[in-house]
């Protein structure tokens, strides 16, 4: 794409009204806050079981931002809901750990792990039409979670509901208002509030802007980043819209057909894409700048997970696939050119890598 | 050359409110002149709440107008008497809905829904040439093989291949203009060029123009000839895509532009004009529905409605700031 390319065009620019935000935090924390280890998840079907989550390993710092980005179908739901612990049958949780401040919440006592949810680890969840009930007040919601975990009195509980929507610029007067009375963007911002009530250490959130037209999208964008440098808390995001998460996370992690394919700080994996999925996700969305070329979108569908295809998952939709792909499944291998990124894709191996210098070739073709 | 289909002063009007006499008004569509040519994509953008589906189903005839005309082929379609006229113009334009897992109905196969669509428009057809016909238009909308596509349920497709079934149902009535209302909203980013990609080939291959509905700036850059900006009910940008898109007037415009997520550019937005909330337009004043979050406001904006304005024979747009009137000007 022969756009002319400004300088540092990804990342969190200055020039908003962000005068609560400090620079990015170095790495300055190696302890993290979330370790994901190799988790498994499975769906028991009828006709046996479906691995939806195979062998999943993700780290989150304090303060991080990581996008989690791919089709439908590709795991990252299910992924979220087994960091969250929030599966049900015929979900279950096939082998791995998911250690949260030292804590393998996979095998914590419910009790613990109530004690732990929305208090440190708070849930945003995909559709706010659905997630907030239809015939209560804002209030009486925030309340039910605030009673949960605290014995507040109702003062307490009115004072910090009105602070924490004020935190998502809506004003305390809506605390009395049913769902229905908020516009969708609204709705999305009360959801966030109600994560914010004890101002957890992670929120995981699911689409959250899915629902919503582009304008109010990037606004609610725009205020998650601001909150969390305000806060302080860190973000897992999940979206099958690549684009959208380029400004905002710090680290990107691809997912395809249950699997990591490629994981990295953001700016890499968008300026230098080193796995074939992960490029045609990202060329996949119409440009509004620059010339208008034809995409071709990533014909085909996603793999069905109960019988995935053999050798490389994604070969079948693959441009550039080769012989070996077919037969040889890749592991996720550490990029040789920069160390934080690692890739599935047998280009990339570290003995006998396979030549896909024709993903280049296979992009000209595609534009011209 | 007579558009094919021409609306005059068209507005929607909705009563409103929780008492039984309410004489407050919603204005979801007020004074829209739109045309569509023949072989034409019009996008039709805006945000929730902008009237843009009520648009369509003015267009549809699903609502009738509170104000205004809608001309096809010449004709005013309000005036249309009896069954079989009404029946040609829902067959010249049919609608393809947003949500492919609702519209299509779950317990018949895929190929019930077209071929009810063929018997009803298509009365000239026998059995052999409705199947015929059937997997024509399954073939024309890219799913392959046809044969093997009109044997499965909805379930058994993916949301792309049902929203494509969408289209086949439309295109089955050999329509004219094929009302489009957000088709790929509810689809993965990375499916949504396929269908896209099928709206062109409909236009230049079918010769149907579809108005295409969407809050998606940079999708309707990628497939419209032109394109319409609707705010608060009002259209307030008009013209060729590439013109609109290049020198948006509207500060609307240039606002929905801005916030759409490019990863190849910077960040570049302000975030008070895109917190504040869409319009309630109910009993509206006159005044520009924009001007509570506009960034150049001016006084006169409070007070008159501006109407759209040509800065050139094509482009048009609605602003007392970046497009004043003759009268202002003078």
């Amino acid at each position: 794409m022969s756009t002319p390319t400004p300088p540092e065009p990804f990342g969190w620019e200055p020039g908003i009204s962000m005068s609560t935000l400090s620079e990015p935090q170095p790495e300055r924390l190696p302890e993290p806050l979330l370790d994901v280890r190799d988790l498994r998840i499975v769906y028991d079907s009828p006709r046996g079981p479906v691995e939806a989550c195979s062998g999943v390993n993700l780290t989150v710092r304090p303060g991080e931002f990581v996008g989690i980005v791919g089709e439908s179908g590709c795991g990252k739901s299910t992924l979220l809901f087994g960091i969250a612990q929030l599966h049900s049958a015929p979900a279950r949780i096939a082998g791995g750990e998911v250690l949260f401040r030292g804590k393998d919440l996979v095998t914590l006592p419910t009790k613990e792990l109530n004690d732990l949810r929305w208090r440190n680890l708070a849930v945003v969840m995909q559709s706010a039409m659905n997630a907030l009930n239809p015939v209560r007040t804002i209030a009486s919601q925030f309340e039910d979670a605030i009673l949960a975990h605290e014995k507040w009195s109702d003062e307490r509980i009115r004072e910090r509901s009105a602070e924490v929507l004020r935190l998502v610029s809506i004003d305390p007067v809506h605390l009395d208002s049913y769902p229905h009375q908020l516009s969708g963007g609204m709705r999305q911002r009360a959801m966030i509030a109600m994560a914010l009530l004890f101002t957890p250490d992670l929120i995981v959130m699911d689409e959250p802007t899915s629902a919503l037209d582009v304008v109010a999208q990037r606004s609610l964008m725009v205020q998650i980043k601001e909150l969390q440098q305000q806060l302080g808390f860190a973000v897992v995001f999940v979206t099958h819209d690549m684009s959208l998460v380029s400004h905002f996370s710090d680290r990107l992690l691809v997912m395809y057909a249950g699997q990591v394919v490629e994981f990295g700080p953001t700016r890499e994996v968008f300026d230098t894409p080193s796995h074939p999925y992960s490029k045609s996700l990202l060329d996949a969305f119409p440009s509004i700048r620059g010339p208008k070329v034809p995409l071709i979108g990533i014909p085909g569908d996603p793999p069905n997970l109960a019988n995935p295809p053999a050798g490389c998952r994604f070969h079948p939709r693959c441009p550039v696939a080769q012989t070996p792909c077919t037969s040889e499944a890749p592991e996720l291998y550490t990029l040789a050119s920069s160390p934080d990124v690692e890739s599935r894709c047998l280009a990339h191996r570290p003995t006998d890598p396979i030549d896909i210098s024709l993903v280049n070739d296979a992009k000209e073709v595609q534009t011209s | 050359m007579t558009p094919l289909l021409e609306t005059k002063d068209l507005s929607r009007h909705f009563k409103v409110g929780a008492k039984l006499f309410s004489h407050q008004l919603l204005h979801a569509v007020d004074d829209v002149n739109l045309t569509i040519n023949e072989r034409e994509i019009v996008a039709l953008v805006g945000e929730s709440g902008s009237g843009k589906s009520t648009m369509a189903r003015l267009l549809a005839q699903v609502y009738k107008p509170t104000t205004g005309q809608i001309t096809f082929q010449g004709k005013d379609v309000s005036q249309l008497r009896g069954r079989k006229r009404q029946l040609q113009y829902r067959s010249d334009v049919p609608m393809v809905f947003q949500d492919p897992f609702a519209s299509l109905n779950p317990v018949y196969k895929v190929s019930h829904g077209i071929k009810r669509g063929l018997k009803l428009h298509r009365p000239e057809l026998d059995a052999a040439g409705r199947h015929e016909e059937l997997l024509r238009v399954v073939a024309a909308v890219g799913l392959n093989p046809p044969e093997e596509i009109i044997e499965r349920y909805p379930y058994e497709l993916s949301g792309g291949q049902r929203q494509r079934i969408g289209f086949a149902q439309a295109l089955a009535y050999r329509p004219k203009l094929i009302l489009a209302d957000e088709p790929v909203s509810m689809l993965d980013v990375s499916i949504r060029i396929g269908l896209l990609n099928v709206m062109a080939k409909l236009r230049d291959e079918e010769g149907v123009s579809i108005l295409y509905i969407t809050h998606d700036i940079a999708s309707a850059r990628y497939v419209s000839d032109r394109v319409m900006v609707m705010y608060g009910g009002h259209v307030v940008e008009a013209g060729p895509t590439e013109t609109v898109l290049a020198d948006p007037k509207h500060p609307y415009t240039q606002l929905l532009l801005s916030a759409v997520p490019d990863p190849r550019a910077p960040l570049a937005i302000t975030t008070e004009a895109a917190k504040a909330e869409p319009p309630v337009v109910i009993d509206p004043k006159p005044g520009c529905r924009f001007r509570a979050r506009c960034p150049i406001a001016i006084d006169q904006c409070a007070h008159v409605t501006p109407l759209l304005q040509p800065l050139d024979p094509q482009h048009k747009a609605a602003c007392h700031v970046t497009a004043p009137g003759v009268t202002a000007a003078a």
